[in-house]
């Protein structure tokens, strides 16, 4: 295959995700909506009952067969819609993996898909994609789906309406694989950080709901309670903090040095990696300090990923210092002073 | 660690040593540690907006000029050098006091740990929150001796003690490696900090544009910028030299991104001291070390070989002059400037084209190679304070006391040479020819001391977070009692069974303690499968 073949597939793959996300996100808002009719004639039924804030409780009034055979009951279809849901978001995830790889054959010589804003977007959202359907089964997380398939779509259009570029080759600075590690790792925890950013805003806002709304049908009570999307949220955090600690203090300081000659420059880019860094530190400690537990770790989170975010999107645009920008590289402007006899 | 101890302080009078206490206590809780974390990051922003003295010095003097206003008041709050502020260095002191502080005592607290048996098992296990019990025919020693066998393989197990000291029960321990595995990344943050200390205080950076065949000697007077750390001593320097021989950039000639290097390389040969001359080619990512000095290629451009003579005839001046590339066209800016000459002084202040092609009547570079180099130039002369002897920036033309040329019509006189033509300049002040183009590459050259140290900080930090992240340190508890069986009027009296109570403490907040539990009751009726009849 030719370089430009590769490169118009890498673009109808993403259009082929974005279609399939697209897809999925109708499934599981079909699923949620569904889900509202079970509850409100089981919440009738069942009368005064308070015992439905019980997720299992809820999965056991829902899974009762029907009586009248041969019709599928309101609860057999949110269960089909929520695993046709996933089958497609599986689909749209090999169309998502199919999209970085073309994008790296397309370039001369073949790299990886992460030279420019758009390709780390592509990549990014990929990793949301892969990690939530890998935690799928583990961690029950069917009640993320129409968040997670949502979020990634979204953010899918913004990278092609607003960051295409045709395929480049690397800048030479780029072309080492020290950036492949630092970014493959980058990638995976920004990744990562965003699925638990998903879980402790969950955990906020049924917070703010107050447990007592799961009663209320709806689909705050499919999401689990406060203390299991804490303990979610930590864990996926405590997956995402070592990697990030590896790509921002590890291999990026290896390869800074060998770029630019200093392994820390406090260059705005690396700034703000620390920033995010320090702040994930702080979310850290804070579940483990009496009176930071909860709700205050969960913000520490959310700011977390404000800055993670931050650091991605805002400083490639509003800082021209930045050596990281991926813009342009600006060749070196020196001062040079001598004493001219 | 856990909440600080916030009792609190006497109305009355409060000694000196309390006070000192109640300091300590502070500044050594979780809580500050927290609040020193979040401070820290909220003083690491400004010097991502303002412009930093030691990433980009350019730019901070640009921003001086741009904001005279701000500039005392931004000066006075070490602005233009954040990290090596009094405040901010302050608040990570603060911190590393506060790491230090709270590290220590739990290094003691943990050796005593480490070299301690588990905890007896609770009187009452059935109160701990994860909890299950079983009766079960076997006698509760043997239950017992099958619970230290299951549970031997992955905890530490307190001895055995007779009935009377708790001797009815299992006590079982794991995840020792959690403490050590923060013990050991909290430590580590300090390993960093040294390693960062060493590469400040004794290292320098400098930085030289050498034009393609010059040479560079490694000693001071020979850098374009030098920017050694506090302690740094010029015996430091490394002797060697290097030549640069030859330099190539490999274009992308058509498609996307046409117009961009894809590579640059640059052919040194060098030599060590007295040794024998070797060759390298120094490439972006991939750095010369020679002793512990580093060479790097960080940017590339074009010198104009460009000649001065003056209204007598005589060359006043000749030779490569670096002009610095505005934008990824290389188009470049650039100041040939002469006190030799006679009549006057000359000066020679413009542009060069890499690629010129003259556009609707404006000159262009169409492709960053000098494939069709111009240099298009405004003259000066008179006084361009050359004779004072004081340092001058040889990118700068100090016009303030100098006069332009003009043409006969009072236009301003422009010099556009293509390579091999001369130009004669008005008021019989010389000529100007330009001889050729010949690339620079402007090397870094650095010793950064501390750096292996830093980079195995934050392995063993790395090492140390994922220990204490990901090892779970439990408490389990098997008790074995006899009972009589059926208390309630049962015909058999005299039988007993056997009960048996699984308890646990999970200290890492996962919460999956009841799975564990369930898992250790199943091994437990498994080790004894003959009693699976005799179960109630
Ligand atoms: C240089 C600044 C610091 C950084 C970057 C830092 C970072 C971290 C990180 C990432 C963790 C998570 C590991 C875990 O959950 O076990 C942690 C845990 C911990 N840190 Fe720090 N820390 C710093 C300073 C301090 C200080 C000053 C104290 C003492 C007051 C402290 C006490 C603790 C304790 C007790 C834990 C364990 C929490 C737990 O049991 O989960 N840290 N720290």
């Amino acid at each position: 295959m030719t370089n430009a073949a590769w490169e118009t597939l890498g673009n109808q793959a993403v259009a082929a995700a974005g279609l399939a996300y697209f897809i999925a996100l109708l499934v599981h808002l079909a699923e949620w909506a569904a889900l509202r009719q079970p509850a409100a004639r089981e919440a009738a039924l069942v009368g005064e009952t308070r015992g439905l804030e019980n997720d299992a409780l809820v999965e056991e009034v829902a899974l009762q067969p029907s009586r009248d055979l041969g019709r599928r009951t309101a609860s057999e279809r949110v269960a089909f819609l929520g695993r046709l849901g996933f089958l497609v978001t599986c689909i749209a995830a090999a169309a998502h993996l199919v999209a970085m790889v073309g994008r790296g054959m397309a370039a001369d010589p073949n790299r990886v898909p992460w030279g420019n804003m758009y390709e780390f977007t592509v990549s990014g959202t990929f990793v949301v994609t892969l990690m939530y359907l890998v935690l799928h089964r583990r961690f029950r997380l069917d009640w993320m789906a129409p968040i997670v398939v949502g979020f990634v779509l979204t953010i899918l259009m913004v990278a092609v309406i607003w960051l295409h570029e045709p395929v480049q080759p690397l800048m030479e600075s780029l072309n080492s694989y020290w950036l492949v590690i630092h970014v493959v790792s980058a990638v995976i925890a920004t990744g990562a950080f965003t699925l638990g950013g998903i879980a402790s805003i969950m955990y906020l806002v049924k917070m703010r709901a107050g447990e007592g709304s799961t009663t209320k049908g709806g689909w705050l009570r499919r999401v689990p309670g406060l203390d299991t999307l804490d303990k979610l949220a930590y864990r996926v955090h405590a997956f995402a903090f070592p990697v990030w600690t590896f790509a921002v203090l590890i291999t990026g300081p290896i390869w800074a040095h060998e770029a630019w000659s200093r392994y820390w420059n406090w260059d705005p880019k690396e700034v703000w990696a620390f920033i995010t860094w320090v702040v994930y530190a702080c979310y850290l400690h804070a579940r483990a300090t009496a009176g930071w537990k909860g709700r205050n770790a969960a913000i520490l989170a959310l700011v977390g990923l404000a800055t993670l975010w931050f650091n991605f999107i805002g400083i490639n645009y509003f800082s021209s210092t930045s050596q990281h920008s991926y813009a342009i590289e600006g060749p070196e402007l020196v001062q040079r002073t001598t004493v001219l006899e | 660690m856990s909440s600080p101890d916030e009792r609190p302080v006497g109305r009355g009078e409060l000694t000196a040593r309390e006070l000192v206490r109640w300091t300590w206590r502070q500044v050594t809780s979780m809580r500050t540690a927290l609040v020193l974390l979040l401070l820290l990051a909220l003083a690491a922003i400004p010097g991502s907006v303002v412009p930093q003295a030691g990433v980009d010095a350019i730019a901070v003097t640009r921003w001086k000029d741009e904001h005279p206003d701000l500039t005392p008041i931004y000066e006075k709050l070490d602005l233009f050098s954040v990290y090596d502020s009094i405040w901010f260095s302050a608040i990570y002191l603060l911190l590393v006091l506060s790491l230090v502080g709270c590290i220590v005592p739990r290094l003691f607290v943990y050796a005593r740990a480490f070299r301690a048996q588990p905890p007896p098992a609770p009187r009452n296990l059935s109160r701990l929150p994860d909890h299950s019990s079983y009766e079960t025919a076997l006698p509760a020693d043997e239950v017992l001796a099958r619970a230290r066998a299951v549970l031997g393989k992955r905890y530490r197990l307190r001895k055995a003690e007779d009935a009377s000291a708790g001797g009815d029960a299992v006590s079982a321990e794991r995840g020792y490696l959690r403490e050590a595995g923060n013990l050991l990344f909290h430590l580590s943050v300090l390993i960093v900090l040294a390693g960062f200390a060493i590469g400040g205080l004794f290292g320098y950076q400098g930085g030289v544009i050498l034009v393609q065949g010059s040479t560079f000697g490694n000693n001071l007077t020979q850098y374009d910028d030098f920017d050694p750390g506090g302690l740094f001593t010029p015996e430091q320097l490394d002797e060697f030299d290097f030549t640069v021989e030859d330099f190539d950039v490999e274009w992308v000639e058509s498609g996307a991104g046409a117009g961009t290097a894809r590579g640059f390389r640059a052919g040194l040969s060098y030599r060590e001291g007295d040794a024998r001359e070797q060759e390298y080619n120094l490439r972006v990512n991939h750095p010369l070390s020679i002793n512990d000095t580093d060479v790097f290629l960080i940017g590339h451009g074009y010198a104009p070989v460009i000649t001065i003579r003056d209204g007598e005839g005589n060359i006043a001046s000749t030779g490569p002059t670096p002009f610095l590339p505005q934008d990824q066209s290389f188009v470049s800016f650039g100041v040939v400037k002469t006190a030799a000459a006679e009549p006057g002084q000359i000066g020679l202040e413009g542009l060069l084209y890499p690629t010129f092609y003259l556009y609707d009547g404006d000159p262009a570079s169409v492709f960053p190679d000098a494939r069709n180099p111009l240099v298009s130039m405004l003259v000066y002369t008179g006084d361009l304070g050359l004779d004072t002897g004081e340092s001058q920036s040889i990118y700068v033309l100090d016009k303030s006391n100098a006069t332009q040329v003009t043409d006969e019509d009072g236009k301003p006189f422009r010099v556009d040479l293509s390579v091999g033509e001369t130009v004669k300049l008005p008021d019989g002040l010389g000529s100007v020819t330009l001889e050729g183009v010949k690339p620079w590459v402007r090397v870094q050259i650095s010793q950064t001391p501390g750096k292996e140290v830093a980079l195995l900080g934050v392995v063993l930090a790395l090492i140390g977070l994922c220990g204490s992240l990901y090892v779970r340190p439990r408490r389990v508890w098997v008790r074995a009692r006899t009972v009589a069986a059926g208390d309630a009027g049962d015909t058999m009296a005299g039988r007993t069974t056997t009960v048996v109570e699984v308890a646990g403490l999970d200290r890492s907040g996962n919460g999956d303690l009841a799975e564990v539990l369930a898992d250790l009751v199943a091994d437990l009726k498994k080790a004894a499968p003959q009693d699976e009849g005799d179960l109630p």
